[in-house]
């Protein structure tokens, strides 16, 4: 039999590694890590719950394969003890307390650091779009995720 | 004297209420649940403002059979004025003890007592003592029954209170699904495609042959895996469906709700008011409504963990109520009650009875299964396919005109199957899994909610002044869709209907929607929050809508003794509908935790929006329609309105829960928006662009 293939890649800045059959990113995190912030929510990429960031840009951690990953830089909410774009952002969710029950919230947090990694001043209207098409939220918490999303734009947009 | 809050009444022990904790901060246990709507922050900040506390101070429990008091379930908008009142009652007691202690301390006088951030003081000495110093000399097993009302203390302030549970839930961790007990392992159900099927056959050795699964549970028809790491779970529970043949009558296809409406008799049918004499009829109209079934589909799919030990069972649920589930769980599992013990734990957001229990059984079954504690979590097509549905409705109205243009007669007969078939309601067991199982246990017979505030039939009698009333509820059965509570129950679909009638009326009187209202309304209150949304909004009885554009009103006082509400929406019809923005008026009496309440407002209206718009439960003969999200859209981020909530307070009104009241004016007020806007009136949710064609056709 065939040894299993590893593949190495980082969390948070500590190295990882996992079978490449493995299953996906989410279940290695939360799973092998014990990182409960990237939640399930459906698996199938509809409701982006489990987004994560790789190498800078947000994947949903449950349709991410662990063979994807060679080399990977992974970040998952609870990098926002050193990544200040993750933390700046959740410290604007909570003090908009943008969310209701908070399920669908880690993963938004997420998109919206790696937006606004790539592209200081995004368009809200971009920034809306990539939401419709990659997260869900049950409880209706819109309207305060959308204050939340003015506030780091206007905060941005000072600092341009 | 004011009698006690009922939960008072139920847990009649300080104890059970308050205590000191471990750390000396003050205890808070609860029987309310944290349901992702923000109710245990506010119950909280009652009692810690009662108890002149900063609410970190206070150590709060909330549901748990072993250290809560029993409160029931948390549903009906009525945390806040039952779980408040009752938390707000136990506090007042447990301070005026505390400071009878420290007054005994200081040797004054409790009168010269001053007490601030929870610390007592006396004039003239320097120390001061906490609630947690004092624990030694107090005796909280005492009886609140017989005691004075606690005066109305010091307003509390509204601002600034943060979401207990939010900044954790922001991270890693909260949850139930992100949950660990040493050597827990992970379950999954294999359910039939639909209900009443039966096993047929199953290859036991070769699901007990997958990788990882370490145990297989055949009960009856209840089928479930256990395996050690949860992909290994999910990856078996895919696989073994290969392994399982059901069988079973197909079920009819249930692509009309209005169809299936018909062709079924009523169960019961319950005139609930008939009265007045009408005088002056001048005209007549009538109209018939509907909504369809909709989906729970919480975001976060139903989870339990169940442990045995030595013949006793914990479970962790985030079920609406842990005595209920208790009761149940004891009658499907054929345990003694006092063997259960149930520990809320907070699951994604709830919007009434979803999958939470019966996954609670299924865990306690795999748990029993497997001698182990185990985990179990529904998949995705479960949670669609598996949780109660929002029961459909159609609701037929009719009403006279007299020549000045007023109502003087009204009819409204609602249909719809029960609203409510939760555990511990009725004499069956109604959770899933009893019914599969070997012993089965069936699930009760329909009957709905009884009493004033209904179920099917909440909010059909409308508020106006309407001359001679006829209020009727039709029963329907509830085969083959399991239909339950989703928020607001029937007040969704009657305030929709009472609310797009009331514009029907309106325009055929040629006055404007509003006065229209107020002229039928004679609650002060009901006539301020109205007038309050059409302030907010900027409404203009000239403007005649058209060109795609609209707006309208809808109004209702939840349950016609909750909280009053009304919304105006804008819409705009064009290649899609669109909800641009919603104005909402909300008098709940005296606000605990305005965020909190804001918040479920916006939600509300949100949900209530989506609902409206784009949802619709769909059955083929083969099973549910919706597996995934991609076959059950909901309302998205661009589509989401731009909201403005304005609290009215009147003076002495006591606080009312908020979080279903938005719901049915919601609805209506879309539905009239959209009909200023066409000229053409859709009567049938979800109103969507293929509704608004089919009504064109028909008219
Ligand atoms: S859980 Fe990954 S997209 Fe829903
Ligand atoms: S806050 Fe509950 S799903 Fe978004």
């Amino acid at each position: 039999m065939q040894a299993a293939r590893t593949i190495e890649f980082s969390v948070n800045g500590a190295p990882v590694s996992a079978e490449a059959a493995g299953s996906s990113l989410l279940a290695v995190l939360r799973g092998d890590l014990r990182l409960r912030g990237a939640r399930f929510g459906c698996g199938e990429g509809h409701c982006g719950a489990c987004t994560v960031i790789v190498n800078g840009r947000a994947v949903q951690a449950c349709q991410t394969p662990i063979w994807s990953l060679a080399g990977a830089d992974v970040r998952t909410i609870e990098a926002a003890a050193a990544d200040s774009l993750v933390a700046h952002v959740r410290k604007v969710f909570i003090e908009e307390q943008a969310a209701q029950c908070g399920y669908c919230t880690n993963g938004v947090i997420m998109t919206l650091a790696a937006l606004l990694a790539a592209d200081r001043t995004p368009a809200r209207r971009d920034i809306l779009a990539v939401l419709d098409e990659r997260h869900l939220c049950r409880c209706g918490a819109h309207p305060r995720i959308l204050r939340a999303i003015d506030r780091l734009l206007n905060v941005e947009a000072a600092r341009r | 004297m004011t009698a006690p809050p009922a939960d008072i009444l139920a847990n009649p022990r300080l104890a059970q209420w308050i205590g000191v904790a471990a750390d000396g901060r003050l205890r808070l246990s609860i029987g309310k649940v944290e349901l992702g709507q923000g109710a245990v922050t506010a119950i909280a900040a009652i009692a810690a403002a009662e108890l002149r506390l900063a609410l970190d101070d206070l150590v709060v429990v909330a549901g748990d059979t072993a250290r809560a008091p029993d409160e029931g379930m948390t549903a009906g908008s009525m945390s806040i004025e039952q779980g408040g009142a009752a938390a707000r009652w136990a506090a007042a007691a447990a301070r005026e003890i505390f400071a009878k202690a420290a007054a005994a301390r200081f040797g004054c006088a409790v009168a010269d007592l001053r007490i601030d951030e929870g610390r007592f003081s006396a004039p003239q000495r320097n120390e001061s003592l906490g609630y947690g110093d004092l624990a030694g000399e107090v005796d909280l097993d005492c009886d609140l029954r017989d005691r004075e009302a606690p005066a109305m203390g010091a307003r509390m302030a509204q601002t600034g209170i943060a979401r207990l549970d939010l900044t954790a839930k922001l991270a890693g961790g909260a949850f139930i699904q992100d949950m660990d007990l040493p050597g827990l392992l992970h379950g999954r159900v294999l359910r039939a495609p639909r209900q009443n099927m039966r096993l047929a056959r199953i290859d036991r050795a070769a699901i007990e042959a997958l990788p990882g699964v370490r145990h297989v549970a055949v009960d009856g028809d209840f089928i479930g895996l256990v395996a050690g790491r949860e992909d290994e779970a999910e990856r078996a529970a895919a696989a073994a469906r290969r392994h399982i043949e059901w069988r079973g009558e197909e079920t009819p296809a249930l692509d009309d709700e209005n169809a299936w409406m018909d062709s079924v008799a009523a169960v019961s049918v319950t005139t609930l008011v008939d009265e007045g004499v009408g005088a002056g009829a001048a005209q007549r109209i009538e109209a018939v409504y509907s909504r369809p079934w909709i989906a729970h589909a919480s975001i976060g799919p139903s989870t339990a963990i169940a442990e045995w030990r030595d013949g006793a069972l914990t479970v962790w649920t985030h079920s609406q109520g842990v005595y209920p589930l208790r009761a149940a769980l004891a009658r499907a599992l054929e345990a003694a009650p006092d063997k259960i013990r149930v520990v809320h734990a907070m699951g994604a957001g709830c919007y009434g009875h979803n999958g939470a229990d019966d996954v609670a059984l299924d865990a306690a079954l795999l748990a029993r299964a497997a001698g182990a504690p185990v985990r179990c979590q529904w998949s995705r097509a479960d949670e669609l396919a598996w949780s109660p549905f929002g029961a459909p409705m159609r609701m037929k109205l009719s009403a006279a005109l007299d020549s000045q243009g007023r109502i003087v007669e009204w009819t409204h007969e609602v249909s719809s199957p029960p609203h409510v078939a939760r555990p511990g309601f009725g004499e069956g067991v109604n959770l899933l899994a009893a019914a599969q199982i070997e012993r089965a246990k069936p699930p009760s017979p329909p009957v709905d909610f009884p009493g004033p505030a209904g179920a099917g039939d909440r909010n059909a009698i409308p508020l106006y002044a309407v001359g001679r009333r006829r209020i009727v509820h039709r029963l329907l059965p509830q085969w083959p869709v399991r239909t339950s509570a989703l928020r607001s129950l029937g007040a969704h679909g009657n305030i929709f209907a009472i609310e797009s009638f009331m514009d029907e009326l309106a325009a055929r009187a040629g006055v404007d929607p509003i006065e229209f209202r107020l002229a039928h309304l004679t609650d002060a209150r009901a006539r301020a929050v109205v007038r309050a949304a059409g302030r907010l909004a900027g409404w203009d009885a000239r403007d005649k809508g058209g060109a795609g554009e609209g707006r309208g009103i809808g109004f209702a006082r939840y349950k016609n003794s909750g909280g009053y509400c009304a919304v105006v929406a804008r819409v705009e019809a064009t290649d899609k509908i669109a909800v641009t923005h919603a104005y909402a008026a909300v008098d709940c009496g005296a606000v605990v935790h305005a965020d909190g309440l804001r918040n479920q407002i916006e939600g509300g209206i949100v949900q209530a929006a989506s609902w409206t718009l784009k949802e619709a439960a769909r059955f083929a003969p083969d099973g549910p329609v919706a597996q995934s999200w991609a076959d059950y859209p909901i309302l998205n981020f661009s589509e989401c309105p731009e909201i403005h909530v304005e609290f009215l307070e009147p003076d002495g009104a006591p606080s009312l829960g908020g979080g279903e009241c938005a719901a049915g004016p919601t609805a209506a007020a879309i539905a009239n928006a959209l009909a200023h806007a066409l000229g053409l009136r859709v009567r049938n949710m979800p109103l969507t662009p293929d509704r608004i064609r089919k009504t064109i056709e028909t008219q």
